[in-house]
């Protein structure tokens, strides 16, 4: 092989990562969000789908992709607003309800979808998508346009996205009280902050970001819904919040190494002089998530009060 | 200038299976400092908090400034002037010590930017420096001593303009020196018009700082009275309702075999600094020596070195009960030959989410006793926990109850019931009564004192110099580390303890 060959392999695998990287963002900074309130939202997988399959749903009928956003939107809010209700409320267990949800999410979303579109006769299931943005120059510049300026407007996003996020929960009166929330939320309260209020919060922002994430699978890469069509992606933005020690930068390093992963796989499938049956690429993402995890086992650094229902 | 700036009206409140408060009285006057009295579980912290937000009364009323008043959160009570200092810490350690006092104060939408920053930065020095505090707003409340964290409390209440203060228990944690600091600060409060509610269990301090006693006992108000128409006796026969015995009669020691030699004891703590510096003692069955000092000179990291429950440790020679421990197996040796009795209950004594059955089976859970083939004897391990309720006297609706629900006191004692059951050869004690009621710490010293009496070795860690004389047969002073110096354990060597622990080597000399 060549240098042209490996550089543009190399890019290539670039030029996919941040794509594929995206819908772990969303959902992996919204979660950073929910875990340092001090709740671990585990259903981030049935929120993804259901925000996927709504996005999709709104699209097609009225056309407007935007309105598919906005459907993700109102998906995360309710589902979110769900989830803080049983498990802040009621204080049911934060893992059960997070079963649950992605049971939930994954039975419904498929049952809708085969019963509204699989059932009928529309000549096509397609939505348009998001196009990806060019830009005057850049676009063109060997590689570095490939890898960095050919995205859809969903993409770029995250780069508004991730500092706004730090900056709000590092430098405002309100992340100081998220962090104090899940830390230590007996101190929290004694000095008149409301934790089941911060905690309601903190799991609709996790839920919308992820729901919106499922948004960018229906309206800017595939352009139809796909039953369970998110494949652990869910699961995998938790793993990002861990392995990125509850940051939202770490979040999304991590959630761009996973998408490294993906890319790659996408990548060498691609190519036709495959030497492994593409199952064992496919296992890629997971492994090196599996991998990760088992690295930061020693970390300390996890929200004190994760998981743990507050009884004043 | 007298008015009551708070009057409590027949305040109930109710938890399942306990009655905390059963109709409370309560008047405080403006600017007094105001003593609060009670056994173990009597409600004063329930009382306490129900004043603070933390707690809604069953039925009740608060009256503030004779207005009668509803407080349904602890943001209430802030925004009525009303602060309190909790029994148990209520800081973050990972955040820093401003972040900690500002949490809440601001709106959410508030911008923490480096002016908004310097500017309460520069709030809290002014504030400290106005109190005398010492208090750098810039330091992680991680590295700060149980000392430093208490004078972080107090400004926390200060910053947010507290009229009202509610201290819970300020000098259980304190060395007698920060106690004294603390109760000379509050006497510059009164003078400055704030009222302090402050309570203790300690009734020296209560005759030195306060104008008014309250005592309460099982939830209700014995009396309340003038500090100075009162005396120490009278109070502890109000609060335990009956004749408390101030001193206790101990025999003289007959010290046998030695349970625990150590030679040349080295401890290194976190950063590598070292805390211990070659300590070598021994312990004989049969005895107990006192290990004397201010807190912070190396106690605590000699206590768990002991335990086993530290890593950077060295020794020239290690014995328990005549045997030989080498580094490596010190946790499980230790284990099977002593006892021990934490400093700090809550982070190494017990689970707290467990039940109080549950804690008293800790390190027992296999044995016959309390297991079979496997399977946990709830039978057995119900009536002996009931047991050990009755005998330590301690209180609790049920020994099924979550040990977290407990009153401070209770949560000790529950510790020392299962620590001195294990009979063991040697018997590490550290701070044993912290928190404690009169009652019970005489209860407990009756208890280590029999212990004793009973053969076992028995090595008393304390800042309390009188729990040191009351119970040791010897004292070792240690200071920085080192163990200055080894005397006798006799009333007229109070003095010299005192000097020894502050570091002078050499009393007599001067
Ligand atoms: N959250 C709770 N749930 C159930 N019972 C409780 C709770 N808080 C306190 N209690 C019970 O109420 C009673 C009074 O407790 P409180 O903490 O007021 O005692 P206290 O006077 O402060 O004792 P101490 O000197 O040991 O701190 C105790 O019997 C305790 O077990
Ligand atoms: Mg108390």
């Amino acid at each position: 092989m060549d240098v042209a060959v490996i550089l543009a392999f190399v890019s290539g695998i670039l030029a996919a990562t941040w794509r594929m990287a995206t819908p772990l963002i969303y959902a992996s900074v919204g979660e950073v969000f929910a875990e340092r309130s001090g709740v671990i939202n585990l259903g981030l997988e049935g929120i993804m789908l259901v925000g996927a399959f709504n996005a999709y749903t709104a699209a097609f009928y009225s056309g407007s992709l935007w309105l598919g956003l906005l459907a993700a939107l109102f998906t995360g809010v309710l589902l979110g607003l769900l989830f803080a209700f049983f498990t802040v409320t009621i204080k049911a267990n934060q893992i059960v309800v997070g079963t649950a949800f992605n049971l939930a999410g994954s039975g419904i979303s498929g049952f809708l979808f085969e019963s509204i579109f699989l059932k009928s006769n529309y000549s096509s299931l397609g939505i348009p998508t998001f196009n990806d943005l060019s830009f005057p120059f850049l676009t063109k510049i060997p590689y570095l346009g490939d890898i960095l300026f050919h995205y859809n407007i969903l993409v770029y996003i995250t780069v508004l996205l991730v500092p706004l996020a730090s900056f709000v929960l590092y430098k405002t009166a309100f992340g100081l009280a998220v962090r104090s929330v899940g830390a230590h939320p007996k101190a929290a309260d004694t000095m008149g902050i409301s934790v089941s209020r911060m905690r309601y919060i903190c799991v609709v922002i996790g839920s919308v970001l992820t729901a919106l994430g499922g948004a960018t699978l229906t309206l800017a890469f595939a352009n139809q819904f796909v039953e369970d069509m998110t494949s652990g992606r869910g699961f995998i933005a938790l793993a990002a919040v861990v392995f990125g020690g509850w940051t939202p930068w770490g979040a999304t390093a991590a959630s761009l190494l996973f998408g490294v992963f993906y890319a790659l796989q996408l990548r060498v499938q691609a190519m036709n002089s495959v030497l492994l049956p593409y199952q064992f690429l496919q296992v890629l993402p997971y492994v090196a998530t599996v991998l990760a995890l088992i690295s930061v086992r020693h970390r300390a650094g996890s929200p004190k009060a994760l998981g743990v229902p507050y009884r004043s | 200038m007298n008015s009551p700036i708070l009057r409590m009206e027949n305040i109930v409140k109710t938890f399942p299976g306990v009655v905390a408060n059963r109709g409370v009285n309560l008047e405080i006057r403006r600017g007094e400092i105001h003593a609060l009295l009670g056994e173990n579980g009597a409600g004063k912290t329930v009382l306490m908090s129900i004043l603070y937000g933390l707690y809604v009364p069953d039925s009740g009323t608060i009256y503030l400034n004779g207005q009668p008043i509803t407080i349904k959160s602890p943001k209430d009570a802030i925004a009525k002037r009303i602060g309190m200092v909790h029994q148990h810490f209520m800081l973050e350690p990972t955040l820093t010590v401003a972040e900690n006092i500002i949490l809440g104060q601001f709106p959410s939408w508030t911008i923490l930017n480096k002016q908004r920053i310097g500017e309460v930065h520069e709030k809290i020095r002014s504030l400290s420096n106005q109190f005398g505090l010492g208090v750098d707003p810039a330091a992680r409340v991680s590295r700060l001593s149980v000392g430093e964290q208490q004078r972080v409390e107090i400004l926390k209440v200060l910053y947010h303009g507290a009229d009202l203060l509610i201290l819970d228990e300020p000098t259980a944690v304190l060395t007698p020196q920060e106690a004294s600091r603390l109760l000379e600060f509050l006497r510059d409060l009164a003078k400055k018009g704030l009222t302090t509610i402050f309570i203790t269990h300690k009734l020296d301090e209560v005759m030195q700082v306060s104008d008014r006693v309250t005592v309460l006992r099982d939830g209700q108000v014995i009396g309340t009275c003038e500090t100075r128409e009162t005396n120490p006796r009278a109070l502890a026969k109000m609060m335990v309702g009956r004749e408390v015995l101030m001193d206790l009669h101990r025999k003289l020691a007959s010290p046998g075999e030695p349970v625990l030699a150590i030679s040349n004891l080295r401890v290194r703590d976190a950063r590598g600094l070292p805390v211990v510096k070659g300590v070598s003692f021994t312990v004989r069955a049969g005895e107990i020596v006192g290990v004397a000092g201010v807190s912070g000179n190396g106690q605590s990291e000699l206590a768990l070195a002991i335990a086993g429950l530290i890593d950077d440790v060295a020794f020239d020679r290690f014995q328990l009960e005549g045997k030989d421990v080498t580094r490596r197996d010190l946790r499980a040796a230790s284990h099977r030959h002593s006892a021990h009795i934490p400093e700090d209950r809550q982070k190494m004594g017990m689970v707290l989410p467990f039940s109080v059955s549950e804690n008293f089976i800790l390190e027992e859970y296999s044995s016959p006793r309390f297991a079979r083939h496997g399977f946990l004897r709830g039978q057995a391990i119900r009536s002996y926990s009931q047991n050990q309720v009755k005998k330590f006297d301690i209180k609790v609706s049920d020994v099924s109850e979550e040990i977290a629900n407990l009153s401070g006191g209770n949560q000790q004692k529950v510790v020392v019931a299962r620590e001195l059951d294990r009979h063991p050869g040697f018997l590490l004690v550290n701070q044993p009564t912290r928190g404690i009621d009169i009652g019970a710490t005489e209860f407990v010293h009756q208890q280590i004192l029999a212990q004793r009496d009973g053969g076992t070795g028995i090595l008393l860690i304390s800042t309390d110099l009188e729990e040191i004389f009351a119970l040791s047969d010897r004292i070792l002073v240690i200071f920085e580390g080192e163990i200055i110096g080894e005397l006798p354990s006799d009333r007229s060597q109070v003095e010299k303890v005192g000097l020894m622990m502050a570091g002078k080597r050499d009393p007599d000399r001067e």
